[in-house]
């Protein structure tokens, strides 16, 4: 049984405003029969057409879609359109306290309905997701053909939710979880993102305060040297920063890795080239 | 709340005779029946008691019962003994709507240079053995086909598939898990090589499975080791459980009728009074012959972990054939290979009843569940539709 957050059985069990809003200025479609979950939403505006003043949905799905759809339109009235629109996943998912991540899906499909719904309202091309039917253009090639997700769509959310697994992509979006012959796919997309984020890295600073330079070490590890062990089914923890020596262990498949030795090399060239020349890594057994 | 258990097919209760009967040989008969001392001898013969009352069931020899940990065991082992005693046949034929325990092991093998012939099942879940007669062939170690299927409850005609495999000297194998202890089975007049059954579908603790193994019919065992079960399943007893094993095989053989009166005319009530009030329902297999205890039922529109979800806040237990509950996204792979329409496949629940399922638990589920599908159907962009 999943283990999901009281908020999430409240939610499910008293879902806050089912329905339909017959003269509403936004409704938005996603999902279908076929693939086991599909969200309908309508949203209303104020006179000015500025502040969402009522949202409503209908979901077929399992229980944490429709708490995911619940969460979603209490959390977009009163909003702007622009202010809905940044609403996340994620979000959605913290609303709820959390959600298991094979059902990490669920919140998904509420962002995207929301995206779909406005971006109907504001006219212009659909948002790069699910087959929406054959009514509007859409942008990008379809990767899974089992869930007729885009590559534009999954890109984003694996670079917006920091995926790094095919696995994860999965539990995020379906991708891959039918007959799982878009995974090859999935990982190509996966080392794309890592790649573009790679680019935008910030370039090695001239002269670092302490503290910036603590502060650095930590996004160079998170950012940077995580995700590319994760991609091998390792991890590493960051254990101390004592002025140029950086501690960490090793966890996952990098611990007790026959070259973790050299994992260590890699993650201090890293850092050298990253943050500062003097770094020295030392792996810790915590 | 007092749980309404209608899920006998994932696991059941260990029945109280059965706990009473394998109760001493933990803390005081504890003794290895390997052992030349009274003391482990005695448990040695409750091992050939237990042996008997399961060969009993099976309407076999108690020497063609082997003791294994579990059903999935038993499968492995039939399936890869086979290989082994034929190794210059390469095919292997089951079914599609095959157990994990028989399917992800034949799907693996043909990694290792194995061919594996699939048999598709019509819409009510039935075999075609006109594809079987065509896929069996002089290169066919063994074939395994379910006696009947854990999430539908449809039975397989095992004795004419039997006939077919005959033909060709291939070996037969058959997954009986869910059907030992509901209909009744006998060895002595059957064409089955070996057959694997387990404890906790027949109200003995999980852990425990045995193989039945057709005396003359080669074999190599899959685990080795010392000489227990005569060499063919090596390892210490697990004398407790198979003690227990022995007493749920007799209390089966005399609940077997009741299975197929009373649990069978409850069964048969759900059903029929559940596709009565709900619209849009169907019952999967509902063509073929079933199991006296199992109903897999489909509503349109809906998805079946929340039905399992709301009618688990109402204390009862049944499980899905839908994605969302096990992980997968898909529909499970017995209903898809039954082609059953994607604007239900999601919404399946199966109810299995036992012996202990009474009447009040039958009315609770036909009280409870048509104003939560309704309910769903309300909240489904595409339920609503059928609601007006
Ligand atoms: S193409 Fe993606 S799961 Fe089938």
């Amino acid at each position: 049984m999943w283990d999901y957050t009281d908020k999430v059985k409240e939610h499910f069990l008293n879902p806050r405003n089912v329905g339909d809003i017959p003269d509403a200025d936004a409704v938005g479609e996603v999902g279908s029969l076929a693939c086991g979950d599909a969200l309908k939403l309508f949203i209303k505006l104020d006179d000015n057409k500025e502040r969402i003043v009522d949202a409503k949905f209908q979901t077929f799905g399992c229980g944490s879609a429709i708490a995911s759809s619940s969460a979603l339109t209490e959390m977009i009235k009163g909003k702007t359109l622009d202010e809905a629109l940044g609403v996340t996943n994620q979000e959605i998912a913290d609303f709820l306290g959390g959600l298991p991540e094979e059902k990490m899906h669920c919140s998904v499909m509420g962002q995207e309905a929301l995206e779909v719904a406005i971006a109907k309202y504001r006219g212009g091309p659909l948002p790069v997701h699910h087959d929406h039917g054959h009514d509007q253009e859409q942008e990008g090639e379809i990767v899974c053909k089992c869930f007729g997700l885009t590559d534009g769509f999954l890109k984003k959310v694996i670079a917006q939710n920091r995926l790094h697994t095919a696995e994860q992509v999965t539990h995020f979006t379906k991708a891959g979880g039918a007959c799982g012959g878009c995974i090859p796919k999935i990982k190509e997309l996966i080392a794309e993102v890592l790649g573009e984020q790679k680019q935008d890295a910030p370039k090695k600073p001239e002269k670092l305060t302490n503290l910036r330079k603590m502060q650095l070490i930590q996004e160079v590890l998170e950012n940077e040297i995580r995700p590319q062990l994760w991609t091998d089914g390792g991890d590493l923890e960051l254990i101390d920063i004592a002025g140029t020596v950086v501690q960490i262990a090793f966890r996952k498949a990098c611990a007790g890795c026959a070259s973790s030795g050299y994992t260590a090399k890699f993650v201090e060239q890293k850092l050298r080239d990253l943050v500062s020349d003097d770094i020295t890594v030392e792996e810790v057994a915590q | 709340m007092k749980e309404i258990y209608l899920d006998n097919n994932a696991t059941s209760k260990v029945d109280d005779a059965v706990f009473e009967e394998m109760r001493p040989y933990f803390c005081n008969l504890y003794g290895n029946p390997s052992s030349m001392h009274f003391f482990g001898g005695q448990v040695q013969k409750k091992i050939d008691e237990a042996r008997s009352r399961v060969a009993a069931l099976l309407g076999a020899d108690p020497a063609e019962i082997i003791f294994t940990a579990c059903g999935t065991e038993s499968d492995n082992t039939a399936i890869r003994s086979a290989l082994e005693v034929f190794p210059n046949r390469r095919h292997i034929i089951t079914t599609r709507v095959e157990h994990p325990a028989v399917l992800t092991l034949c799907r693996n093998l043909t990694k290792h240079g194995y061919r594996v012939t699939e048999l598709n099942v019509d819409g009510a879940g039935r075999l075609d053995l006109e594809e079987l007669r065509k896929a069996v062939d002089e290169d066919t170690a063994i074939v395994s086909v379910m006696y009947a299927n854990n999430e539908t409850g449809v039975v397989f005609p095992i004795e004419e598939v039997g006939q077919i495999v005959k033909e060709k000297g291939a070996l037969f194998h058959t997954d009986a898990v869910q059907a030992v202890g509901k209909i009744p089975l006998n060895m002595a007049a059957s064409t089955i090589d070996m057959l694997a059954l387990s404890g906790h579908k027949l109200h003995a603790p999980k852990g425990i499975g045995a193989l039945y193994l057709r005396k003359g019919v080669p074999f190599r065992p899959f685990m080795v080791g010392g000489h227990q079960e005569k060499s063919r399943r090596a390892g210490t007893e697990a004398t407790a459980s198979i003690i227990a094993l022995g007493k749920a095989c007799e209390l089966a053989g005399q609940s077997l009728e009741e299975e197929n009166t009373r649990v069978k005319g409850m069964r048969d009530r759900l059903e029929r009074e559940l596709m009565t009030i709900i619209p849009a329902a169907r019952i999967n297999g509902g063509g073929a012959e079933r199991l006296p205890n199992t109903v897999s039922i489909a509503f349109e529109f809906v998805e079946g972990e929340a039905i399992l979800l709301l009618l688990s806040e109402k204390g009862i237990c049944a499980s899905s054939g839908s994605a969302c509950t096990s992980g997968s996204l898909e529909p499970s792979h017995v209903l898809r290979a039954m082609g059953v329409p994607f604007t239900c496949a999601h919404g399946s629940i199966r109810f299995s009843l036992s012996r202990f399922t009474t009447d009040d638990e039958i009315d609770a589920v036909i009280r409870e569940l048509p104003p939560i599908i309704h309910r769903l159907r309300e909240i489904s962009p595409f339920g609503r539709e059928l609601l007006k």
